[in-house]
């Protein structure tokens, strides 16, 4: 079946099999690597991405089911001209990853959060934050950029 | 991991929905949020041959203040039933039940008719529906009927839908002056509850759903009962474990289950004022 899915602005169309699960359009047919596979069970959130404007698990999505639809993946939140978005700039000044695995998906789940509750407490970041897992920095400065850039949408 | 091949049918009204699994039958799975049936779908667990998205249907996400009772589409996502005012005034225990739902991820997607349909007794959801005795609206082939939620589950994920039928609402009676408490046992966030109970008193009402403690989701009705005859929280508690058939997996012996029910019911009721 032919899919068509706008991500970050540009629209992207495929012949793809039905059981064809978003992450792997995103991957293999638009060709952006930024969202990454982790657990391929939805646990961990390496897949995160913006689905119509919310975050998702897209391991846990079907290509088929978002025909139509818009998505913004980590390629998407950086201006043109390469200016971070806050929250990447947040990540960037508070040292938020080490190996980088669970960044784009830990970055777009917390854009999310933001976009719903611009005041969020310590407490409500490391709760948004629970669908998300970082193997390496022990969430202590992914929380402090969440809330730096939590500031900067203020 | 990718599901076993199969067809896709995109459905744009109720009745096309219907038309679709009345059409295919067993060999045709409804797919709201995905979160449950993706999975098995993923472990080969379950391979139908024909997958029917019902999330065009806007005309079921919405939640009403209907008189004596809330009226929740099936398609609602658990996002926005978790910070519905009305949901939160009126069935309070059930905005707490579904908030404790995997993460927001999970609730961005997930819906309340696919929570319910799944038929799963680890889900949060179905316990705080049988504290508030919800009714549920099917809709088939043959019309529509009203299903008691105790008369809904009848085995593990299994359901009294009929292969043609489809859930439309779920119908809360409204207690603004309960009371109400949610507790989950669990090792890690975002994890299913180890057990779990809704719990919801006020004078003419007393509620418990347990979570995980049976085959299905599971009304505590000797808990129930002893409330209604005037035992204190900490006597009908002992009773929570009675007429359960809870599981023994990789989490807990069924022991300790029965062990956390009695806690976990003592606890809500407390804190629901008993
Ligand atoms: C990582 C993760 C963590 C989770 N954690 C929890 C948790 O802590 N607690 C909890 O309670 N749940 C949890 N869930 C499950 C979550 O609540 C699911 O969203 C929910 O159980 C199913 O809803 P769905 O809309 O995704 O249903 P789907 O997966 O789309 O469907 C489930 C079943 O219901 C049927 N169905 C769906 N809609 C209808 C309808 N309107 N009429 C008839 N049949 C229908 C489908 O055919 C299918 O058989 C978790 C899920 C994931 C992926
Ligand atoms: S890869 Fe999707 S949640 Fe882990
Ligand atoms: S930075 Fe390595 S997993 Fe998070």
């Amino acid at each position: 079946m032919e899919v068509n899915i706008k991500i970050n602005s540009v629209t992207h169309s495929h012949e793809v099999e039905p059981r064809m699960l978003l992450v792997q359009y995103i991957r293999e047919l638009a060709g952006l690597t930024g969202t990454n596979i982790g657990c391929d069970t939805s646990s961990c959130g390496a897949c995160t991405v913006h689905l119509n404007g919310e975050s998702v698990k897209s391991c846990t999505v079907l290509a088929a089911q978002v025909d139509g639809m818009n998505v913004e993946t980590i390629e998407g939140l950086a201006e043109g001209d390469g200016t971070l978005h806050p929250m990447q700039q947040a990540f960037h000044e508070c040292h938020a990853l080490q190996c980088g695995y669970c960044t784009p998906g830990m970055v777009m789940a917390s854009v999310s959060l933001i976009d719903e509750n611009p005041s969020l407490t310590e407490k409500e970041v490391r709760e948004g934050l629970e669908g998300n897992l970082c193997r390496c920095t022990g969430y202590h400065n992914i929380v402090k950029a969440v809330l730096q850039a939590s500031e900067v949408a203020k | 991991m990718i599901p076993a091949p199969f067809d896709f049918i995109q459905v744009d009204s109720v009745d096309e929905a219907i038309a679709a699994i009345s059409e295919h039958g067993d060999e045709a799975k409804l797919i709201a949020g995905g979160h449950s049936l993706l999975p098995l779908m993923k472990f080969r667990l379950a391979t139908p041959t024909y997958v029917v998205d019902i999330n065009r249907l806007d005309e079921l996400k919405y939640v009403h203040d209907a008189g004596d009772y809330l009226a929740i589409g099936a398609l609602t996502r658990h996002c926005e039933i978790e910070k519905n005012e009305i949901v939160k005034t009126n069935a309070g225990v059930l905005a707490l039940a579904t908030h404790s739902v995997g993460d927001p991820q999970v609730r961005h997607r997930g819906t309340i008719g696919g929570a319910i349909a799944h038929g799963d007794p680890a889900s949060d959801i179905p316990s705080a529906l049988l504290a508030l005795k919800a009714t549920l609206i099917a809709k088939g082939s043959e019309g529509e009927r009203e299903i008691s939620i105790d008369d809904f589950f009848t085995g593990f994920l299994e359901t009294d839908l009929a292969e043609d039928e489809m859930l439309k609402e779920i119908r809360i009676p409204k207690l603004p002056n309960a009371k109400w408490s949610f507790q989950k046992f669990n090792r890690r966030a975002q994890d299913w509850a180890i057990v779990g109970a809704s719990i919801i008193c006020d004078d003419s009402h007393v509620g418990v759903g347990l979570v995980n403690m049976h085959s299905m989701p599971f009304r505590s009705e000797a808990v129930e009962a002893a409330l209604s005859n005037g035992a204190n929280a900490e006597e009908a508690a002992e009773l929570a474990a009675e007429n359960t058939e809870a599981p023994t997996d990789l989490n807990a012996s069924k022991g300790y289950r029965e062990h956390l029910a009695r806690v976990l019911v003592r606890r809500g009721l407390q804190e629901a004022g008993r």
